[in-house]
């Protein structure tokens, strides 16, 4: 890694902009997306699905399926290196090590075959060069951080021995193991209970805040996020429309998607009264409309929307793209 | 405890395997136009010889009586006289039966041995030239009939080329091997006498080749499809976010769990080797019992052809229960739960 003076950001991806190319022709999942992950900072990523919240990461990660994706225009750097340009022993050293992904799904995130213990192992021996009777020391204990019973006995186990939440703690567990510098959190509360939900955005928050751990939290649930998080990134069909500090954004939302999304929360709604939702559906970004994606859905749109909307910086730090939005404002800074 | 649990009901069921086949192969005995006793005794025996030998092998007996003895035999392990060799069915399976595993299972430790590694590496080099050769290769496995491809590289590798012998198991300079375990490879080796081993691996090339080639197609296809299934799971993200090796991921998340679906191909491969053989064997002449069955199915010889039923049934029975215990190997969640 190279060192000059400053220390560099967790993930800093600037104007990304990605397509998948099929038969209909070029997929744009990603346009002009620009996220920065400061050292030690947990960052959320909230949009509906498909907006582009995992294709984001994934790319970051180059997770994605090789030759199935283009990137169109500009940069991803993870601790200020490019992983598109690493070679496959570069990109697996830094996975796990340096960046961990904790996904959706985490009935099936396990190998069915092989022992909790022997997984945890396995990720722990491949980044650090220590006897497996360390390693196993290790896991137990990364484990009893989890909030798991009985490590060692959960270590002899198969996965299919454990219940979701239980699973899920093994891979923010696995996830932590080699102390990474940013964690990927894709949507790692979905498949759980409600119940389980909170206690697991509580470990990983908790892990992350003691160790100086970077978190990237994806969700398609804002309330979720803000538990968590410091700052936010609101995504639509493949743009960052709005980001800023969490406080600022949830207190006063710039834009109308997340105005909309806000007033959709069950949580903010008085009891008995009719919940929201938007109207509409998300574009097909086979064929993305001009201007503004959320124009359609939008109840503020005007003729200024057919043109896309600049970013604007608001005091406080927060940003959003809309024109609305953009009239008073002091400062504009220019996309691409 | 939970390995009792499996092998006790597969002992219980062979047992009602057998005894269901022993009644089938008995009324078709008896239902099948000829008279065993004008076989044994020849087209000119008079009628009083014919009458000695009815009595002999109790066939004026009521068919219920017949069939008791039959059982009680069976029981016993007398599967009868065979009519042509005049031997003891059960002695003459015993000759046979040997030359038939041996070339089953060295068909089958070749037809896992290419056609597993085939599999695994056509699913991760998908669509590449790779890909394409193995598929090719196991369209030709599995559509090529094994009478057909037999008398092909008989007439290549020993009428035309010259470099490999075409029938029987050994060649004619060596006796056979005084009978410890019935496989050439091992009894040759346990006189040492290296050279008619030798001649013994040589015999075995081409009938095991071909043998082994239709269970090649069939299992290089199930692993790929099932490596392309794996591959595609959540598990295998996991491990790649993690940054483990490409190999480990191949061959210690992946491929195992590609092997489970697989197992139960390869019983059936295992069945399917026994009916293979008799073609082959008959092909290359080999004295196993697929030649030994398809003679007594020439001469009518009921207690030979009933014997092998028998036999192979057990024979069948004995391999699910090996797949039963395969399983339990590969997959904790049948071991651990049952």
């Amino acid at each position: 890694m190279t060192d000059i003076g400053m220390k560099p950001h967790a993930l800093s991806i600037e104007n990304l902009s990605l397509e998948f190319p099929t038969y209909d022709g070029a997929v744009k999942a990603l346009d002009g997306v620009t996220i920065q992950v400061g050292n030690a900072e947990i960052v959320g990523l909230v949009g509906e699905s498909g907006c582009g919240k995992s294709v984001t990461t994934m790319a970051a990660t180059r997770l994605l399926p090789e030759g199935r994706y283009k990137i169109t225009q500009g940069t991803i750097r993870l601790f200020g290196r490019d992983p598109t340009v690493m070679s496959d022993e570069d990109l697996q050293q830094v996975r796990g090590k340096l960046v961990s992904t904790i996904f959706q799904e985490p009935m099936n995130a396990l190998n069915p075959t092989i022992r909790i213990g022997k997984q945890l192992v396995g990720v722990i021996r491949r980044h650090e060069a220590i006897s497996r009777a360390a390693a196993e020391t290790v896991a137990a204990n990364i484990l009893s951080d989890m909030l798991i019973p009985e490590p060692s006995r959960i270590m002899q186990a198969y996965p299919f021995e454990l219940s979701g939440g239980m699973r899920q703690r093994v891979l923010i567990a696995m996830a932590f193991s080699c102390n990474p510098g940013l964690i990927i959190a894709d949507e790692p509360t979905t498949a759980l209970d409600v119940t389980v939900q909170a206690a697991i955005l509580r470990l990983i928050q908790g892990r992350a805040r003691r160790t100086g751990t970077s978190v990237v939290f994806i969700s398609h649930n804002i309330a979720v996020v803000s538990q968590i998080c410091d700052r936010l990134y609101i995504m639509y069909a493949g743009r960052i429309v709005e980001s800023g500090p969490t406080r600022a954004v949830l207190d006063s939302p710039q834009h109308p998607y997340t105005r909309a999304l806000l007033r959709c929360l069950p949580e903010r709604v008085q009891p008995k009264a009719q919940l929201e939702s938007i109207p509409g559906t998300v574009p097909n970004l086979l064929d993305p409309p001009a201007g503004c994606f959320y124009r359609p859905r939008c109840l503020e749109a005007d003729e200024r929307c057919h043109a896309k909307p600049q970013s604007t910086t608001l005091t406080g730090g927060q940003v959003v793209a809309c024109w609305q939005r953009s009239k008073s404002q002091t400062h504009v800074s220019n996309e691409a | 405890m939970t390995i009792a649990r499996i092998i006790v009901p597969r002992f219980i069921l062979l047992f009602f395997v057998v005894f269901g086949v022993a009644i089938i192969t008995f009324t078709i005995s008896h239902l099948i136009p000829g008279d065993p006793a004008r076989m044994i005794a020849g087209d000119r025996a008079s009628a009083e010889t014919l009458e000695n030998v009815r009595r002999d092998l109790g066939l004026d007996r009521p068919v219920t009586d017949q069939f008791v003895i039959y059982v009680r035999d069976l029981v016993h392990g007398d599967l009868g006289t065979s009519l042509r060799t005049r031997r003891p069915v059960a002695t003459d399976i015993a000759t046979f039966l040997p030359a038939t595993l041996e070339l089953g299972f060295i068909s089958l430790v070749l037809a896992v041995l290419i056609g597993v590694p085939l599999g695994v590496f056509s699913a991760i080099y998908k669509d590449g030239p790779i890909d394409q050769i193995a598929r090719t290769i196991s369209v030709c496995g599995i559509s090529m009939p094994v009478f057909w491809f037999g008398m092909v590289v008989i007439l290549l590798f020993y009428a035309k080329l010259q470099i490999l012998p075409g029938s029987g198991r050994l060649a004619m300079e060596f006796a056979s091997p005084q009978r410890v375990t019935g496989f050439f490879l091992i009894d040759t080796l346990l006189e040492g006498r290296f050279d008619a081993f030798l001649s013994a691996v040589r015999h075995l090339i081409l009938p095991t080749f071909v043998l082994a080639f239709a269970n090649l197609g069939v299992i290089t296809r199930q692993i790929r499809a099932s490596m392309l299934d794996v591959l595609q799971e959540d598990y295998i993200r996991t491990a790649r976010a993690s940054g483990l090796k490409r190999r480990a991921i191949i061959f210690n998340h992946a491929l195992r769990n590609a092997l489970i679906p697989s197992i139960t191909l390869l019983g059936l491969a295992m069945g399917d080797l026994l009916y293979g053989a008799v073609l082959t064997e008959t092909i290359f002449a080999w004295p196993g019992m697929g030649t030994y069955v398809v003679t007594s199915i020439q001469t009518l010889d009921f207690p030979a052809i009933m014997g092998f039923t028998v036999v192979a049934s057990i024979g069948y029975v004995l391999i699910n229960l090996l797949i039963d215990l395969a399983y339990m190997l590969a997959d904790p969640q049948i071991r651990e739960v049952g």
